[in-house]
């Protein structure tokens, strides 16, 4: 059974402080959505919202044609995976992924058939009757895993489940989670504050800042195409260079910087002459170089990177990161050129705040 | 290495020792003795005393009393106190923060205080039966540890895990019985045991509440001091010594001494 799940205008308020405006959200059938952000910017309440641990001042949460918003957390059916595991200690990891079931009303024999068959899928079949205490944190993530798939869930939820695990193990978690989330076909939403994780496992992602929504796209295009600067920010975007545009160029426009120093650029549908906007670059979209067509600028500080060199530069229009090749260190205090590669840049609308 | 301890060390923690151990000898050896006066060493051996107790019709109904008052006031006050410590801990943020600390007052307020309060306020203001104010005294006075202890246990306790429950289908006051108790129950069998000792033993309050025909141990046994100076106090005292020693011992083998500190 797949389900999506839709959030409609919801916000919710704690008194005067408002932790969800307004939000609306689509989750399709069988995708996986993350929702991206860090402390307090309302993904965990959107998460408990849906979950029926919060109950929303406006607002309607629907999964499929039910209405979520006024049920009981217990008669929801979502699969809950969290960030402390939250394993019941006093059970064994057969009890554990069996007390769905139980609560179903499923006989013994059946249930416990059921579970063992679920600790088999997350390669822990050995360890079912051991209790959660005696197992690794990899392992109790896996058995809160089963316990939450093995009630056949339309809809699955993570709330930072990778944060209490090392590196190494984060990594290969998230591709099994993925992997099961796949071979079942449930939708799912994902609360995380790591990029590469909400990157590497989602169909889409939601950045979500002040209660808002920000962006909701695939991460290859939130990764090149940020609708503004927080996303830009977000996503690696060091350099927020504001720009005026003051001329058609060829085929692009002619900007000016703060400084007066100017910069021929590839057109955006917004940068006609007169327009301000915000030329935003990651430190690789702009290259370092002696001499060329770019940003005029001088080296304050080299740092090594390993795979390239990183410049701060001093400009007219303030301090620059760039990076530079490793064939050709430059000194500072050496005055440089900084040349855009449009692959790693973006032209985003001046806000008004 | 070994490192040497200071031999005056030694003779510290020694004196120390005596100090904390030192009365309860006496009491037992008074209690033994075979003279009907308080001494010590004793003088010829005898259980009499012990036998005495038994044999004086007060201190029967009084210990069936005490124990009746230890266990209803302990129970009652756990059934208040759970939920509370429970609230306290679930929504530590929503509630004030002075909450936790009323709960304490009765350990604050001088028992003296508490068992006059009580008096005119239950017993003689609203009239209560001696049983009932004892059992309402007893409650209060035991709610403290019942709040605190159990509430610790509640404080470490993940909710994460309650929640967990909830989403796989447990409705909520389920969910309380079914994963919230059974990982504190060390919480509340410490919290019983506490304040079952706690409540044996209590005179300050008892006092003021009990009247014609109900009395508790304790009492019973200041009462009988005033006419008779005999070794059946200091047996009562060894009774009563036996019963916290058993309890504890109790606690040792099952679930281990270091719990009801931790």
């Amino acid at each position: 059974m797949t389900v999506s799940l839709t959030l409609q205008n919801v916000s919710a308020h704690y008194g005067p402080t408002k932790v969800l405006d307004d939000l609306s959200l689509h989750v399709g059938e069988g995708e996986l959505v993350s929702l991206l952000g860090a402390s307090g910017c309302g993904k965990t309440t959107t998460l408990r919202l849906v979950a029926g641990f919060l109950q929303p001042t406006s607002g309607t949460i629907r999964l499929g044609d039910r209405d979520l918003t006024r049920l009981p957390a217990h008669a929801r059916n979502i699969g809950l995976v969290f960030q402390t595991y939250a394993l019941f200690p006093h059970l064994s990891v057969l009890d554990n992924v069996a007390f769905g079931l139980k609560q179903r009303g499923m006989g013994t024999a059946q249930r416990r058939a059921k579970a063992k068959e679920m600790l088999e899928r997350v390669g822990l079949a050995q360890f079912a009757e051991r209790y959660p205490a005696n197992l690794s944190g990899g392992q109790r993530q896996r058995v809160a895993l089963a316990r939450a798939l093995v009630i056949e869930p339309p809809l699955l939820m993570f709330d930072e489940p990778l944060s209490n695990l090392d590196a190494k193990l984060r990594v290969d978690m998230r591709v099994e989670i993925r992997r099961l989330q796949r071979a079942n076909g449930t939708t799912a939403l994902y609360v995380t504050h790591d990029q590469e994780e909400a990157f590497s496992i989602s169909d889409r992602v939601a950045i979500m800042n002040a209660g808002r929504i920000e962006q909701l796209d695939s991460p290859e295009v939130l990764y090149s195409r940020p609708a503004n600067a927080f996303v830009a920010d977000f996503v690696g975007f060091e350099n927020m260079i504001p720009m005026r545009a003051i001329a058609e160029a060829g085929d692009g426009v002619r900007a000016e910087m703060a400084g007066g120093a100017t910069l021929d650029l590839y057109r955006s549908d917004f940068t006609v002459p007169g327009r301000d906007f915000i030329f935003a670059a990651r430190p690789e979209g702009l290259t370092v170089a002696r001499e060329g067509k770019g940003i005029s600028a001088r080296i304050s500080l080299r740092t090594y990177l390993g795979r390239a060199y990183q410049y701060r530069c001093n400009t007219p229009a303030g301090e620059i990161v760039a990076n530079g090749p490793l064939s050709d260190p430059l000194e500072p205090g050496t005055d440089v050129v900084l040349v855009p590669n449009p692959a790693q840049c973006c032209l985003l609308k001046a806000e008004s705040r | 290495m070994m490192s040497r301890t200071h031999p005056l060390l030694v003779a510290f923690a020694g004196l120390t020792f005596i100090f904390l151990i030192g009365p309860l000898i006496i009491i037992i050896g008074t209690a033994l003795s075979d003279t009907t006066f308080l001494t010590f060493p004793p003088q010829g051996l005898s259980l009499r005393w012990f036998e005495n107790i038994f044999e004086i019709s007060a201190f029967r109904t009084t210990m069936v009393t005490s124990f009746m008052l230890a266990v209803g006031g302990t129970a009652l006050s756990l059934l208040i106190g759970v939920p509370a410590a429970y609230a306290m801990a679930r929504y530590r943020v929503e509630l004030p923060k002075f909450l936790p600390n009323v709960f304490v007052l009765p350990i604050l307020v001088p028992e003296i205080v508490l068992g006059f309060s009580l008096m005119k306020s239950v017993a003689t203001g609203l009239g209560f039966p001696i049983f009932t104010s004892l059992l309402i005294g007893h409650a209060l006075l035991v709610l403290p540890y019942c709040v605190r202890v159990v509430g610790a246990s509640l404080n470490s306790f993940d909710f994460s895990i309650e929640e967990a429950a909830v989403s796989l289908g447990c409705p909520r006051w389920k969910s309380f019985f079914t994963v919230v108790l059974p990982n504190v129950r060390a919480g509340v069998i410490a919290a019983f045991i506490l304040a079952f000792i706690t409540s044996i033993n209590d005179v300050s309050i008892s006092i003021f509440l009990t009247g014609p025909g109900i009395s508790t141990l304790p009492i019973q046994l200041l009462a009988h001091m005033e006419q008779f100076f005999d070794p059946t106090i200091a047996a009562v005292s060894v009774l009563l010594m036996g019963v916290t020693v058993a309890v504890m011992a109790v606690v040792e083998w099952t679930l281990g001494l270091t719990f009801l500190t931790k």
